[in-house]
């Protein structure tokens, strides 16, 4: 079992990320973000930013089309749930697998090219399935309109066993319904997996193997080392990752759409990752769930809450302060969004993580002084 | 054939918009070295110039309708209308050219800002971090204009004169059938006339001059003596002008809305990487190259044979090039190529 085998210091990592993790609706409650929907997302785009680190962390190849496989994950679950089964394993099963085979595709031929031809051959494909899925593929993703389940879909497998459903169809795990807890609690065991595969993978040889073309590609391949099926690998994975994730919100919500493959929304994870930390284990995840956090709260806000919070001030101070604070919250949500997104690559390219190391760093020279 | 010079010419006013958006793209990367993902948005801007000052022109004062007797009615009158009469009518239907007065200050000062206030501090850095931040600092102009001018698409009409369409056809000697509207030839003329200009002020001015010896060997230039930098600065207020104008041209064409800018932009650089990194006349051919294309793609009779092809032509095209000639169409060597 060499490959369950971890340092123990990886050991420690693993067991407080699952603690974390599975202890996530009691721990966050204090912040006001323990209820299903968000922590389903937490899940969810933590899955897809790890992911994503593992290639563009590793390797550097900045890939500016993930959501396409984000999509390609969904739609291929909803498709599962309407002809085999309403049973989520064989969604996020064949979702993920569906979206590997895309990127191995998608990755032969845009891992020909490097820097920023790497990154417009992977946004040209992605902006070739995002107009594919509105325009002619309307059949299999229905277009604008989102592809749902019915329940009138065939369901074979579900038909074989007699599993009749009532009401509007909801993903299940063997019984389980898919929503509120049980649903984040599946999402969270499918985040410890990837979690530990991507430890596994950052301690690997294969790992080091990433993390050397990243520094130098032309001295890897000097030495006689062919670097490209590596590099597929590592997109595959990456792609498999999205698709995982993209298979996860079909089973929290059995619905599809476009949207979720337009570039803004492979923008998004590189936001998260780059937020968190580029390269560094914890950082997507922890880069995700800011991001998800504050959206949540954020957009929540309208001029009136707004008043109230600022109430305890004279008048006019409250009004200039809402006034001011007003752009960037709810609809201008995005604004804060791009201005972060900003302020991090100028001053903390390495992300939070590095923030956290140099802070570390200084109170550990304190003392010396 | 009426069909098919009707689709060239269709593909070329937006292949003229690529083209106008590709070059200035080329443009600051070939001199700065910077891949500037916020080149989008400054197309988005000068759009929203020509809005601005259609509203400042048509700023209006509520007056009472005489012409209706049973109740108080209010009309708005615009200002402009009220001091000068017919000449003011005039002056509100051309404002979509006039703006153009107003673009050309407004995008220069813009483009200095961003260069001195942002993009100097990422010469040196990654090409992905370039990205990265200006990929930013284009959602934030984009949503600073949602905020002012809302999320829907806002009509700034051409003037009347040029409002309607001209029989193509009958110049050319093909049938009546090619019929085609003012304002996209004056789109086209109009984005010729601006490469032109800027061609002519490379080659033909020692401002231009210095410019493309910075492009072509920039550490030898500083040695001679010469602030290379300062220039360059200047190159980006070009392109943020060449970006700006195309974008108060396209207002007719298409009523911008604040994502006009994104959309544009993923085109363009696609544009830029098939006309090849760092060549401006691969930009320009490649910009209206790909927009008749896109155009012939969008024809019934090719659509019936490759259902969806008119959504992924430009895509398609550009993973071609980019795996047939790396380079693209007039890439340089070693430009880019690491």
């Amino acid at each position: 079992m060499g490959f369950f085998k971890l340092s123990r210091r990886d050991a420690m990592t693993m067991l407080i990320f699952i603690a974390l993790v599975l202890l996530a609706p009691i721990w966050l409650r204090p912040f006001g973000a323990a209820y299903p929907d968000l922590l389903q997302k937490f899940a969810i785009f933590g899955l897809f930013a790890i992911g994503f680190n593992i290639l563009f962390g590793l390797t550097g190849y900045l890939s500016f089309g993930h959501a396409a496989f984000l999509g390609i994950g969904s739609y291929t679950a909803v498709w599962s749930f309407k002809l085999m089964s309403m049973n989520v394993i064989p969604a996020v099963f064949f979702g993920t697998l569906v979206a590997g085979l895309f990127a191995v595709l998608i990755g032969y031929v845009s891992l020909r090219r490097t820097g920023i031809y790497f990154s417009i051959l992977t946004l040209a494909f992605a902006q070739m399935c995002y107009n594919l899925a509105y325009s002619v593929l309307t059949p299999i993703t229905n277009g604008e309109t989102g592809l749902r389940v019915l329940q009138d879909d065939p369901m074979v497998i579900d038909g074989l066993f007699g599993v009749v459903q009532e009401g509007s169809p909801i993903g299940n795990f063997f019984g389980i319904n898919m929503q509120g807890y049980p649903a984040f609690y599946f999402c969270a065991v499918m985040l410890i997996i990837g979690f530990f595969i991507s430890l596994r993978i950052f301690r690997s040889p294969y790992g080091l193997k990433l993390a050397a073309i990243k520094s130098n590609q032309n001295r890897m391949k000097y030495t006689g080392f062919n670097t490209r099926p590596y590099l597929l690998w590592a997109f595959v994975i990456s792609g498999m990752y999205a698709g995982m994730a993209g298979s996860l919100m079909a089973v929290t919500d059995p619905l599809a759409g476009a949207e979720r493959m337009q570039w803004t929304a492979s923008g998004e994870v590189v936001l998260m990752t780059i937020l968190g930390g580029v390269g560094t284990l914890i950082g997507p995840m922890l880069g995700s769930v800011l991001i998800k956090y504050f959206e949540n709260i954020f957009s929540a806000f309208n001029k009136g809450a707004l008043h109230d919070v600022f109430a305890f001030m004279p008048d006019w101070l409250e009004n200039l302060v809402v006034a001011v604070v007003h752009p960037f919250v709810g609809e201008g949500w995005h604004l804060t969004l791009g201005a972060l997104f900003m302020v991090i690559v100028i001053f903390l390219p390495g992300g939070l993580m590095e923030g956290f190391r140099r802070l570390s760093r200084l109170r550990g020279r304190k003392p010396a002084k | 054939m009426d069909a098919i010079f009707l689709q060239i010419l269709n593909g070329l006013d937006k292949g003229g918009a690529y083209a106008l958006i590709a070059l200035g793209l080329t443009l600051v990367f070939g001199t700065l070295g910077v891949v500037n993902f916020a080149h989008g948005a400054l197309f988005m801007l000068g759009a929203f110039c020509a809005v601005t000052f259609q509203n400042i022109l048509t700023l209006s004062r509520k007056v009472k309708d005489e012409s209706i007797t049973f109740f108080d009615a209010y009309k708005e009158i615009p200002y402009l209308e009220i001091w000068f009469g017919e000449t003011g009518m005039a002056i509100i239907d051309w404002a979509v050219p006039l703006s153009l007065l107003m673009a050309i200050p407004v995008m220069l000062v813009i483009g200095l800002v961003m260069e001195r206030g942002l993009i100097q501090y990422f010469y040196k850095r990654s090409h992905a971090e370039q990205i990265l931040v200006t990929f930013g600092l284009a959602i934030v102009l984009q949503e600073v204009i949602k905020s002012f001018f809302g999320a829907n698409p806002i009509p700034t009409p051409a003037p009347e004169i040029v409002a309607g369409s001209a029989n193509v056809g009958a110049l050319f000697g093909l049938g009546d059938t090619v019929v085609y509207p003012y304002w996209r030839l004056i789109y086209l003329l109009f984005s010729l006339v601006v490469i032109g200009a800027v061609f002519a002020f490379l080659q033909f001015t020692t401002f231009g001059m210095v410019v493309r010896a910075g492009m072509a060997d920039r550490e030898t230039v500083t040695l001679l003596g010469i602030n290379v930098e300062r220039r360059f600065t200047v190159v980006f207020g070009i392109a943020a002008i060449v970006a700006g104008l195309a974008g108060v041209m396209y207002t007719p064409i298409l009523p911008p809305d604040y994502h006009i800018g994104m959309d544009f932009l993923v085109l363009s650089f696609v544009v830029v990487v098939v006309g090849g990194m760092g060549s401006l006349p691969g930009a320009v051919a490649a910009g209206f190259l790909l927009g008749i294309l896109q155009s012939f793609a969008s024809m019934n009779e090719v659509k019936s044979v490759l259902p969806g092809i008119d959504q992924i032509i430009i895509y398609l095209v550009a993973v071609v090039i980019l795996l047939v000639r790396p380079r693209g169409l007039m890439g340089r060597k070693g430009v880019m190529e690491d």
